[in-house]
């Protein structure tokens, strides 16, 4: 079973804020991590080569940095890593980020299956899977529980409702995402890193994939625009207090008496 | 392609060094003597108003494609149904498609998919919509990606909507998705915000990029709109009287039973953990350092009748079960009474519970940003008021509720 995992590399910090006076942006360093959902992806697909065999390769869209995540995801376990970074694809949306990878996807070819995290933790949007598979035209299901092979062109699994939990057969070739309750991931292995050191991210631009206008890529291939960013609202309306332990204890007692929360 | 141009000429190190620092991605750097902007830019622009030197500049030769804003009119709702139930958040959908509407005095439309669901779109008659489109068939049974947004792209084809309002369940944010990337237009997560202007353009606001940052997102060049929301975000829709809407019968698209994808069981769960209907909440993050802590915030909320919740951090650590997660990444609450014990107010955190009555935050840090969003705020040791309002709460034997 060929297997493309897809990961991203995101802010290992949350700390990028907006000065409420001044309205300038403030950042903590850019130093990235792999995005924590993606582990479980990665680690499906460990599961299922050890299962069934086949090849292993995960790709990313991001800056050239972005390659550090790749080569965790070889440590761990993946044959290869293809990273897609391009200025001309900054300032992409979902739209445009989805094409993109959809476009390796298909240069690579020869795939069963791909995997991705359920979703990013900077952007929390959970779209880019569901895109790609449209791009791809192939059927998709989200927050997967877990996998296995049904018949010889079949997955069957179960796939994690609000209510209920679907059990579910895809054709391959087909793309889910993975439920972070789906498994759990390994750590990247020292004797892999050791014996991979240098081994090479594959690294393609906008001009080694199929898709061949560029007004798909980008910002221009980007349906939606960022007007502004602002700091989140401040409620104004706030009271504040400091005091001793007891003495707060105390305010707390009184306001939720105050409110009826307890009589 | 649109992009920004620097001209290489006019960049002396101050000006490098103030637009290096003015990025909030670090796309901006220095390499080989050059100054360069690599993908990691999200293209906000920032760097395009500091500049005062006409370093930079905004270059865009995209052919323009104006489409005809006003041959798509009408807000529609996907209506989310399992059997008979609809679900909530439709009915909150409902609510805020006809706040949207009045700009520009748009139609409200619901569709619904589903099998056996003559009920289900009566009920959605009597809230506000005009008309209640339905795909009602076999095929369409239970949820798949493919066949519904089947469903939706013939219904979007002949009623063409300006917007199109999903929930964000599992199942909408499974199926928005394919809808927007077939009709190649823009599909906004979460909102916290919702606008209408009188072109039609559809003013979304969420938090943004990871950080704490709101984004305000338009999609001003394609239609429909994509967006989706919440459980518990914005009000529901008034049921009336009355019906309110017609009832129209749609085919359901040829060739459904030919996708690759197939149901064979729906396994119910069983009524299990579910923080988003609790009515009080006490809410716990990294200020809860030890088990001692943890047992303080368990005792609260076992006085209080409130269910535990938790920040992502919290989770991380293996501390609770993902479900009593709340946030971007976890669940959204909107309880009576919510008290934060130690969380330092993340907008990936407070997105999923700022809409809650009375809020109540405790935090050793009297900067921390849980302070803005708190109705009231008490900075100071938690491992001291907590242990002091319990035995409050234990001395005065006073019935809970």
């Amino acid at each position: 079973m060929n297997i493309i995992v897809c990961i991203k590399q995101v802010p290992s910090t949350s700390n990028v804020e907006v000065d409420p006076v001044t309205g300038v942006l403030k950042r903590d360093g850019t130093k990235g991590k792999l995005n924590p959902y993606d582990l479980f992806a990665l680690e499906e697909a460990f599961s299922l080569k050890e299962q069934y065999g086949g090849k292993i390769t995960a790709i990313s869209m991001g800056p050239q940095q972005a390659e550090q995540a790749l080569r965790e995801a070889m440590h761990m376990g993946a044959d290869a890593g293809v990273l897609v970074s391009d200025r001309r694809f900054a300032g992409a949306d979902v739209l445009a980020t989805s094409y993109t990878l959809s476009q390796c996807v298909r240069k690579l070819g020869n795939y069963d299956l791909i995997i991705c995290g359920k979703q990013t933790t900077d952007g929390d949007t959970a779209q880019v899977g569901p895109e790609m598979a449209e791009f791809l035209n192939i059927p998709h299901a989200s927050n997967v529980l877990s996998i296995n092979l049904a018949a010889e062109t079949t997955l069957s699994m179960q796939v994690n409702m609000d209510h209920s939990i679907y059990i579910q057969q895809l054709a391959m070739p087909c793309l889910i995402t993975i439920d972070k309750d789906a498994n759990t991931p390994r750590l990247p292995s020292y004797l892999r890193r050791k014996r991979l050191s240098g081994a090479p991210v594959v690294v393609w631009n906008m001009d080694d994939l199929p898709g061949r206008d560029a007004g798909h890529y980008g910002l221009s291939g980007s349906p939606t625009q960022v007007e502004r960013i602002f700091p989140p609202q401040v409620n104004i309306d706030r009271e504040f207090y400091t005091g001793s332990g007891e003495q707060l204890a105390n305010t707390l007692y009184t306001l939720l008496q105050q409110k009826k929360m307890i009589r | 392609m649109a992009y920004i141009q620097i001209n290489q000429q006019k960049v002396t190190r101050k000006i490098a060094e103030e637009l290096m620092s003015i990025c909030p991605f670090g796309a901006i750097f220095i390499d080989a003597g050059e100054l360069r902007i690599d993908s990691s830019c999200k293209m906000c622009r920032r760097c395009l108003k500091a500049d005062q030197y006409g370093v930079l500049s905004f270059v865009d030769d995209t052919p323009k494609v104006n489409i005809d804003k006003d041959s798509w009119r009408g807000i529609a709702v996907f209506a989310e149904c399992t059997g008979d139930t609809i679900h909530p958040v439709t009915l909150e959908l409902l609510g805020k498609a006809q706040q949207l509407a009045k700009t520009g005095d748009h139609p409200v439309f619901a569709v619904l998919i589903g099998w056996q669901t003559a009920r289900a779109s009566e009920e959605l008659s009597f809230y506000g919509a005009q008309t209640v489109y339905v795909y009602d068939g076999k095929p369409v049974e239970h949820f798949d990606p493919q066949r519904y947004a089947a469903c939706i792209t013939d219904f979007i084809q002949k009623v063409k909507p300006s917007v199109l309002m999903i929930g964000a369940t599992s199942l909408g944010r499974s199926l928005a998705p394919r809808i927007a990337a077939r009709f190649r237009t823009g599909l906004t997560a979460d909102c916290t915000g919702l606008e209408l202007r009188e072109n039609s353009d559809l003013v979304q606001t969420r938090p943004a990029f990871g950080g704490n940052i709101m984004a305000q997102i338009v999609t001003p060049r394609t239609r429909p709109q994509l967006c989706t929301v919440r459980y518990r975000v914005f009000d529901s829709a008034v049921r009336h009287e009355k019906p309110t809407a017609r009832i129209t019968d749609m085919p359901i698209p040829q060739g459904l039973e030919n996708i690759g994808a197939l149901v064979s069981e729906v396994i119910p769960k069983s009524k299990q953990l579910d923080i988003s209907e609790a009515e009080v909440i006490v809410a716990v993050g990294r200020g809860i350092k030890d088990k001692a802590g943890l047992k303080l915030a368990e005792t609260l909320a076992g006085k209080l009748g409130a269910q535990l919740a938790c920040t992502r951090p919290m989770i991380e650590n293996g501390w609770f079960d993902p479900r009593r997660q709340i946030g971007l990444s976890g669940r959204t609450v909107k309880p009576k009474l919510i008290i934060t014990l130690g969380v330092s107010g993340a907008v990936q955190f407070t997105a999923g519970m700022n809409q809650s009555d009375y809020i109540v935050a405790i935090n050793q840090d009297p900067n921390a940003a849980i302070f803005d969003t708190a109705h009231v705020g008490l900075a100071g040791d938690l491992y001291e008021i907590l242990p002091a309002l319990i035995q409050k709460l234990e001395k005065e034997r006073l019935p809970l509720c």
